[in-house]
């Protein structure tokens, strides 16, 4: 009883610890003062300036939510189709190719944000290719098409590769018998291959920083990396964060309440 | 079937252009001056430069310091969660990994103001604290994982045979947990050496990691020297991996 209750206190007292800067993040949300910390009294002006897009001078923080987005939308769409036709491509090689193959995608998972942005940065600058928005996405490819990888190899690995064969002997085209019998055998692994491309991409700094060229192009952690170099940041980053947050959390949860019914439905099924 | 190992084909390609090519790229500016000569003088140069030494070391220091405390606090937090005795709900673990999907910079900048509100002054404990408030979770995780699959019947067998249940964790459980350890080390020692930013706004610029060096070699357009810290990077990610004896486990771990 008393180990149970230690280990309850143990947990706690680390998760509060880890979400303090957060829910500070969000009590400063609700007053106006420019200054992170001080408490001008309560207000939701900050929400209504991010909503409504009006916010003096700092319309580039829209901008940057913007590119945010659609940069880590595109990698990891892009990740997950080519880390899925690789998967597949693996899984059936055999011998050194395939184990080199393998060494490599690991690369970019062992080595940290910084040697990955500025190795691709000496590429970029060695072939002479103008720095911008698809240098960051080819980047973000870089490092997320390995997780997709790791996620859609062990699915074709549980998978019972007659199933594949018999669709080709009842008659289906090879191109049917992808669509109809590999790629939903392979979506779980593909799914959780996109959303892991997808975080990493939006969680990204030291990678864009290196690869975004010098046309201006800012993401959200660039933006924020700026700002505060600048000294002090941008009031409507604390009611974005917030929001940023209270998405995250409904979504996890929805996605797990699910999962948990899932795996009780499975449960009564086998039983 | 056979010839869908043709289908690895264009990642092949893509993995030699964007990971080959670069790192050789790292190799290769490391050894060249401005105009293009092999030399040696970017490496000699780093062990000569005091300031880049110091912030090597410094870095290193750090990153072992920050290791070790996550190790220490990341253990028994794993432990506790993968214990059905003690928990039963995965939303606890997903309320560890959360914090992650918060922009990092943003985090630390509100870890940063804190300190500054509660009256302690920046410098090397608060960088230490927020280090392990950024990595602490990368470190739970893969134990986590690590212990959750692990068959607990080891351990009982050993409890069975005589061993007290103190004895059964330590010659049982950790050492079967090691590959989650490991790659829990992979990926907080050398991201908290590499560390730019971060370590400049918790310690409000006092403190350099080495990962500052190179981008502001990198930004004041010295490549070749900035290259050549990059590598010497390289060779201590070479020497950590050595460490590791099972890597497709720890990878394992990891997802």
């Amino acid at each position: 009883m008393m180990k149970k209750v230690f280990a309850k206190v143990y947990i706690w007292i680390l998760l509060v610890i880890l979400y303090t800067p957060l829910v500070f993040i969000a009590v400063c949300s609700f007053t106006e003062s420019k200054v992170l910390g001080s408490w001008s009294g309560f207000s939701t002006k900050l929400y209504r300036n991010l909503l409504t897009g009006n916010m003096q001078g700092e319309a580039s923080l829209l901008a940057a939510v913007e590119n945010t987005l659609l940069i880590a939308i595109a990698a990891a769409i892009l990740s997950t189709l080519l880390g899925t036709i690789a998967a597949i491509g693996i899984h059936n090689l055999k011998g050194k190719y395939r184990k080199a193959i393998v060494f490599t995608n690991n690369i970019p998972m062992i080595n940290p944000d910084i040697i990955t942005g500025v190795s691709l940065f000496l590429l970029f600058v060695f072939l002479h290719i103008s720095q911008g928005y698809l240098t960051v996405i080819l980047a973000h490819v870089t490092f997320g098409t390995p997780y997709v990888v790791l996620s859609v190899m062990p699915r074709l690995q549980q998978m019972n590769p007659n199933i594949y064969e018999a669709a080709l002997d009842l008659g289906a085209t090879p191109g049917q018998a992808l669509r109809k019998v590999l790629i939903p055998e392979l979506r779980p692994g593909m799914i959780s291959g996109f959303i892991l491309a997808f975080t990493m991409s939006l969680d990204d700094f030291a990678v864009t920083f290196f690869t975004r060229g010098t046309i201006g192009l800012d993401t959200l952690s660039t933006y924020i990396y700026t700002d505060a170099r600048k000294g002090g940041l941008t009031p409507e980053l604390r009611p974005l964060m917030t929001l940023i947050f209270v998405i995250i959390l409904a979504l996890l949860v929805i996605i797990n309440v699910r999962k948990e019914k899932q795996a009780k439905k499975l449960q009564s099924i086998q039983k | 079937m056979s010839k869908r190992s043709n289908w690895s084909i264009p990642y092949a390609v893509f993995l030699v252009l964007f990971v080959v090519l670069p790192l050789v790229l790292v190799l290769l500016y490391a050894f060249q001056d401005g105009s293009g000569h092999l030399t040696l003088s970017n490496i000699g140069k780093f062990f000569r430069d005091r300031d880049a030494l110091s912030t090597f070391a410094v870095s290193v220091e750090v990153a072992l310091e920050n290791t070790a405390i996550c190790i220490l606090l990341g253990y028994p937090a794993a432990w506790i969660l993968s214990n059905k005795k003690y928990n039963r709900s995965a939303v606890t673990i997903i309320l560890f990994i959360m914090p992650m999907w918060i922009n990092a910079l943003m985090r630390t900048l509100a870890t940063a103001q804190l300190f500054t509100m509660l009256g302690i002054q920046l410098g090397k404990g608060t960088l230490l604290f927020g280090m392990v408030y950024d990595y602490l979770p990368f470190m739970i995780y893969p134990i986590y994982n690590i212990l959750n699959k692990m068959d607990k019947s080891y351990a009982e067998a050993a409890v069975d045979l005589g061993a007290t249940p103190w004895k059964a964790f330590w010659k049982v459980t950790v050492p079967l947990s090691m590959p989650g350890v490991m790659s829990g080390v992979l990926m907080v020692f050398m991201p908290t050496v590499s560390t730019f930013a971060i370590s400049e706004f918790l310690t409000n610029n006092k403190i350099k990691l080495f990962g500052t060096i190179i981008q502001e070699n990198i930004n004041s357009s010295a490549w070749n020297y900035g290259a050549a810290l990059a590598f010497i990077m390289l060779i201590i990610i070479g020497i950590t991996s050595l460490f590791q004896k099972d890597k497709d486990q720890a990878e394992g771990a990891l997802i």
